[in-house]
């Protein structure tokens, strides 16, 4: 029980960076922060104490593995992360193109 | 056990280096840091499937931070103004929105099976039906090849559409000039 207070704890900081800071580059982190706290929770979830990597090597024998189950899902969510990350990184370099400023305090006035 | 702990402490240090920082070359390191001790205990998690991909992904997306913080500004210039009332109240709601969530996640983790002694109740059907079924002998791969292909198919898709995006985005042909 204890190791998953340390992925609510990381996903309270990169909370704490989405809510509180106001420049986009560090929001973006902050993001980033909450998948990895999320994956990290899934593969915890999936372990077996003394179990090997779900690959079968030797045939006709009893398995002990690790779920394989939630490493799917992850192998998944870590792959859409890097895409949404991309989309906004470039969308955040857009706007620094256009305002010469990541401070989102500062992002206010409408230019068409 | 003990390096999964050492690695756990130096994520969450490594986390809060990043958020706070007045570099943002220097955060982004730090969230390189994060990503790769991720890496790392998926590997003493016995996942060596996600600590591949943790660490290509997590090269790319540290390649392309630093890009858009060389073609911009690597400083955070918001970090040495003084605090404004509005971000005092942010500060204020997250910290009593984060007691909460931190007592509802407690609350919730335990009454999921404790550390090291999942459920696999779905997963003793793959594992014992994996080689057979697919004729793979990863179980990761046979699970996202083949019972759920169409997860993965979306997960192309969404791959994909975000390529799209941020193709649209960079685009240099077509933009109105100024």
């Amino acid at each position: 029980m204890t190791i998953f207070v340390f992925c609510i704890a990381l996903f309270l900081i990169g909370l704490y960076a989405i809510v509180t800071k106001r420049n986009l580059i560090k929001i973006v982190i902050g993001f980033a922060l909450i998948e990895y706290s999320v994956n990290l929770l899934f593969a915890l979830i999936g372990f077996r104490r003394g179990a090997l990597a779900p690959i079968i090597t030797k045939v006709h024998t009893t398995h002990n593995f690790v779920d394989p189950i939630p490493q799917a899902l992850v192998l998944t969510a870590i792959v859409i992360a890097l895409g949404t990350t991309a989309v906004m990184l470039a969308i955040a370099l857009r706007i620094y193109e256009r305002y010469k400023t990541f401070d989102i305090s500062k992002i206010k006035r409408l230019k068409g | 056990m003990l390096e999964l702990y050492l690695f756990l402490i130096f994520m969450l240090v490594a986390g809060i280096i990043a958020t706070e920082i007045k570099d943002l070359l220097a955060a982004v390191i730090s969230l390189g840091a994060v990503g790769f001790s991720v890496a790392i205990i998926f590997i003493l998690v016995q996942a060596p499937d996600l600590a591949i991909v943790q660490i290509v992904v997590e090269v790319l997306t540290i390649v392309i931070f630093v890009a858009v913080i060389l073609r911009t500004t690597h400083i955070d210039e918001t970090i040495k103004e003084k605090i404004s009332g509005i971000q005092v109240l942010a500060v204020v709601l997250y910290g009593a929105f984060a007691v909460l969530f931190f007592i509802a996640m407690v609350r919730t983790l335990n009454n999921l099976p404790p550390f090291g002694h999942p459920i696999m109740k779905v997963a003793n059907q793959y594992i014992s039906l994996g080689l057979p079924r697919t004729g793979g002998a990863n179980l990761v791969a046979d699970v996202i090849l083949d019972f759920r292909a169409l997860d993965t198919l979306g997960e192309a898709t969404v791959l994909f559409t975000s390529v799209i995006g941020v193709v649209a985005l960079m685009r240099k042909i077509g933009r109105r000039q100024k």
